[in-house]
């Protein structure tokens, strides 16, 4: 059972799932993200970053902008995540930062590069698909339910596969 | 204004705001900037199945999913209210080549000889639209995190296991590219 318990901590994305402590969630908390949601949306429309055009530019190196789009977001993340650990910011509600360091496991190397075949495919990642659908190309609804249908097989064969 | 929001943005404009993600996120809610995940939240909630990786309180990352619902919204905005409607501008040599493997429209944010209905029935636009977007759900589960959880917010934490996932994704989008969509 060792094992399971410790791929739990594999995914970068969420915190303490297992953390049964229950915070408010108020209407105006998730506005917030709503809002924050649509500007993302917004963005990644006008820098042409969930153009399949731009993506297939980018892995073809006959174009700077995509790199150029990440990059700079990595600086100014970077920037933006030492200021806070040196000044140790804390969020809105008090709380400390959580940035905690994050394990190695053989899921990048394998769950990266089948990631990598189907971004080159989509043209999208995650964000992009929710994108595109609001965009108006319909049929990327199919390609988000295809995604959630790989999530969830994920889900089911995650404790044979090599972590 | 809105004539200059209605132009493509710069690259460095882009890059700044999406960078900002990561602050913003943490501070105001102290969340991990990260997209991919909400598709587990949307398995947990809606088809758990009794497997053990969908079982967890689901409804605590609502924000995750309101967040997606506002990319969704976003989407719809950016396309339609701050439009130009002029086609994008690529490298001409992307063009010439994408040109000599069958691609035609060049008018859409994507190529609508492949992402449409009518392709999804076909083999080349099943692979493209079906195969491509289970990959995506898949492999960002498997490597957890996704362009945004690892190349944004990761790599922005200085994580290694980040880098390494950021690497594998370029190097499987470099061999699709190269080695698979020319022959599809």
């Amino acid at each position: 059972m060792k094992e399971i318990k410790d791929i739990d901590t594999l995914d970068f994305e969420t915190q303490n799932l297992a953390d049964s402590s229950t915070k408010k969630r108020t209407v105006g908390s998730l506005l917030k993200y709503l809002i924050l949601g649509i500007g993302f949306g917004i963005v990644l429309v006008k820098a042409e970053v969930i153009s399949w055009f731009r993506i297939q530019e980018m892995f073809r190196l006959e174009s700077f902008h995509m790199y150029g789009v990440i990059g700079t977001a990595v600086v100014v993340g970077i920037i933006s995540v030492q200021i806070i650990k040196r000044f140790k910011v804390k969020s809105i509600s008090g709380e400390p930062i959580n940035l905690d360091a994050k394990p190695f496991s053989k899921g990048q190397i394998f769950g990266g590069l089948l990631f990598g075949f189907g971004w080159a495919l989509t043209g999208a990642c995650p964000g992009p698909i929710y994108a595109q659908i609001g965009t108006g190309v319909s049929v990327f609804i199919v390609t988000l339910l295809s995604a959630l249908a790989g999530t969830w097989f994920y889900g089911l064969i995650r404790e044979k596969l090599p972590h | 204004m809105l004539e200059l929001l209605k132009q493509p943005w710069h690259w460095s404009v882009a890059g700044v705001i999406i960078g900002l993600f990561v602050p913003i996120l943490l501070i105001s809610g102290n969340k991990a900037f990260g997209i991919s995940s909400s598709m587990r939240h949307i398995c947990a909630a809606v088809f758990p199945a009794k497997i053990r990786y969908f079982k967890y309180d689901w409804k605590k990352e609502t924000w995750n999913l309101v967040f997606v619902a506002g990319v969704i919204i976003g989407g719809w905005i950016g396309a339609h209210l701050l439009s130009n409607l002029e086609p994008i501008k690529i490298a001409d040599s992307t063009k010439t080549y994408l040109q000599s493997i069958g691609i035609q429209e060049f008018g859409a944010l994507v190529p609508t000889d492949l992402f449409s209905w009518e392709s999804l029935f076909t083999l080349r636009g099943f692979i493209f639209i079906v195969v491509g977007g289970f990959l995506v759900g898949f492999g960002t589960r498997y490597a957890g995190g996704c362009t945004s959880g690892h190349s944004i917010m990761g790599l922005s934490n200085l994580q290694l296991p980040s880098l390494i996932a950021t690497i594998c994704f370029m190097v499987g989008g470099f061999l699709v590219t190269w080695l698979v969509i020319p022959y599809l």
